[in-house]
């Protein structure tokens, strides 16, 4: 196969890639796109297949049955609640297999036609440089976000004295190395440039508290955009330059809407120090201030007698994994002839899209569920907020109070509805630390249980 | 047009720029709702990777490189496969219900 050919068909595979993404645009030619996504792939690999260099098919053919067994089998079984980690951890992996692209480039340039060994051209060098680094980065950086959200790791946020110093040195000390490369090729910089970014990518992720995790999750989607986008530059190859660049952009564009959704700058994210998990650090400052509590039965009750209910899920229903319980509520509602509806935060859960996606599992149909600003204004005319297992992002104190660390944050304004219906464990505050003022309003009552054991006994109730 | 003397580098660049511009409009038109199957999709299409490690795998003689195209080839394909199936998982549970 010329390389006129193989290039050609890159491009279509391109092009399919850019499809695959288009088609999320709504969910009814999603899953078309991702069909045009496995297709661009199979192009891209049966194209490099058929390259006269690429010889040795056993080897290939048990690389490619190992890891997409592999693949497959962790793809079938994960849980959806477990997605977030399931995604941080196939980072990792991108980042892994950019640093071993990249050491193949170092020790056998010839086969990418970029020099020969410890003879490599410049521009070649820095971008293979510059690959190595983000890919490192990428790696252990998801192994700290995977640990984090798998529990493994504390999901509080480990800051220490120097912290930002020490950062910027081993900052500039990788700029350096990269330079230094480019003026005497050797084995050990290549290496220290390796290790160097392993330890920067643990130290930067490190400090980031586990509610900020959307975030983290959408910039090392980025980074490991980047890392291809590197490694592309490195091997003159244009798909992986298009691809790392639609997947970068992608992973940008996500952060920027989560950091918006928290009215946070990316920078204080990165700098971290913010946001440990709720319930920890639970202490009641204003423990004096009445609260109304009710049972299930109360709920219940409420519920079918109004005429439009809207539901506002969060994390917590994610961890109690309360999906079904409550889609069997809200069905039973709906039979009941009461208008329900769910409300999804941009920053709800641990990744973008996170109750989305676990709504779908338990079988709610996506019409039911809006955005922030399709539905925010609805709240007025709604007789029940129904709130499950979310708290900052309902907190009227982000419009009302300017000293509350997270004022300015867009909320639902679930204070806006007839009755508030909030459950929660405990009266602990959420992960900003702060208390929300709606546990003490009159119209709000407060269903203290664990989110799954309280939709189960609404349900009975209704029944 | 002439090309023979463009530096490849500015190439590379060139393709770089235009794909981050259509990577910015396409990716926002994905509906939030489709937030996570967007991340599955992008980490499995960034898995693309494995042209690279295919070609350092390749070379019929054992050496340093093969084996390390090797463990990328391994490690880009559980990606792939992950990625894509994982996805294909999520869209199917969007269909609508009636």
């Amino acid at each position: 196969m010329t390389d006129n050919i193989s290039a050609t068909l890159y491009l279509v595979s391109s092009i399919f890639f850019i499809l695959a993404l288009r088609g999320l645009s709504s969910p009814d030619s999603a899953r078309q796109g991702n069909l045009f996504g496995i297709l661009g792939m199979t192009i891209a690999v049966g194209t490099t297949l058929a390259l006269p260099t690429v010889l040795s098919y056993e080897v290939i053919l048990a690389g490619i049955v190992i890891g997409g067994g592999i693949g497959t089998f962790i793809a079938r079984k994960i849980e959806m609640t477990a997605l977030p980690q399931l995604v941080a951890g196939f980072h990792s992996l991108v980042g892994l297999a950019a640093c071993f692209v990249a050491a193949a480039a170092f020790f056998r340039p010839e086969a990418y036609g970029i020099g020969t060994f410890l003879n490599i051209n410049p521009g070649s060098l820095i971008e293979m440089s510059i690959g190595l680094a983000i890919g490192a980065i990428t790696f252990t950086g998801s192994i700290i976000a995977f640990g984090k959200l798998q529990g493994i790791i504390t999901g509080a946020p480990l800051t220490f004295p120097g912290q930002h110093p020490l950062n910027a040195i081993l900052g500039i000390t990788l700029v350096a190395l990269v330079a230094w490369m480019t003026i005497e090729q050797s084995e050990s910089i290549f290496w220290s440039i390796f290790l160097l970014s392993l330890v920067i990518g643990i130290l930067i992720i490190v400090p980031i508290g586990g509610a900020d995790m959307p975030v983290v999750i959408s910039m090392l989607n980025s980074y490991s955009g980047w890392a291809a986008c590197g490694i592309g530059f490195t091997l003159g190859n244009s798909l992986l330059i298009v691809t790392g660049a639609l997947v970068g952009s992608s992973g940008a564009i996500l952060s920027y809407i989560m950091c918006k959704g928290m009215n946070r700058s990316f920078f204080s994210v990165i700098l971290g120090g913010f946001g440990g998990d709720s319930e920890i650090s639970g202490t009641t400052t204003s423990g004096d201030k009445a609260i109304k509590s009710g049972s299930a039965e109360d709920a219940a009750f409420i519920m079918k007698n109004a005429s439009s209910v809207i539901i506002v899920p969060g994390y917590g229903m994610a961890v109690a994994q309360a999906q079904h319980a409550l889609r069997e509520m809200g069905e039973l509602l709906k039979a009941d002839g009461v208008d329900v509806r769910y409300a999804i935060h941009p920053v709800a859960g641990r990744m973008p899209g996170h109750m989305n996606v676990l709504l779908a599992e338990a079988n709610v149909p996506y019409e039911q569920v809006l955005e922030l600003d399709e539905i925010n204004r609805d709240f007025a005319q709604a007789d029940v907020a129904f709130v499950i297992g979310a708290n900052d992002v309902t907190n009227p104190a982000a419009k009302t109070d300017p000293s509350s660390p997270i004022y300015g944050m867009p909320i639902l304004d679930v204070e806006n509805a007839k009755t508030v219906l909030f459950i929660k464990r405990s009266m602990a505050s959420g992960y900003a630390g702060v208390d929300n003022e709606l546990f003490f309003r009159d119209n709000t009552m407060m269903l203290f249980s664990d989110a799954k054991s309280m939709c189960d006994e609404i349900v009975q109730a209704l029944n | 047009m002439q090309t023979g003397s463009v530096d490849p580098f500015i190439f590379g660049i060139t393709v770089l720029v235009l794909a981050c511009f259509v990577g910015y409009y396409v990716v926002w038109r994905v509906t939030p709702a489709l937030h996570s199957p967007l991340m599955s999709v992008t980490n499995a299409i960034s898995s693309v990777i494995i042209v690279g490690a295919l070609i350092a795998a390749g070379p019929s003689e054992t050496n340093f490189a093969q084996i390390m195209g090797f463990f990328a080839v391994v490690l880009a394909s559980i990606n792939i496969f992950g990625g894509f199936i994982v996805t294909q998982r999520m869209l199917s549970m969007f269909k609508k219900k009636r």
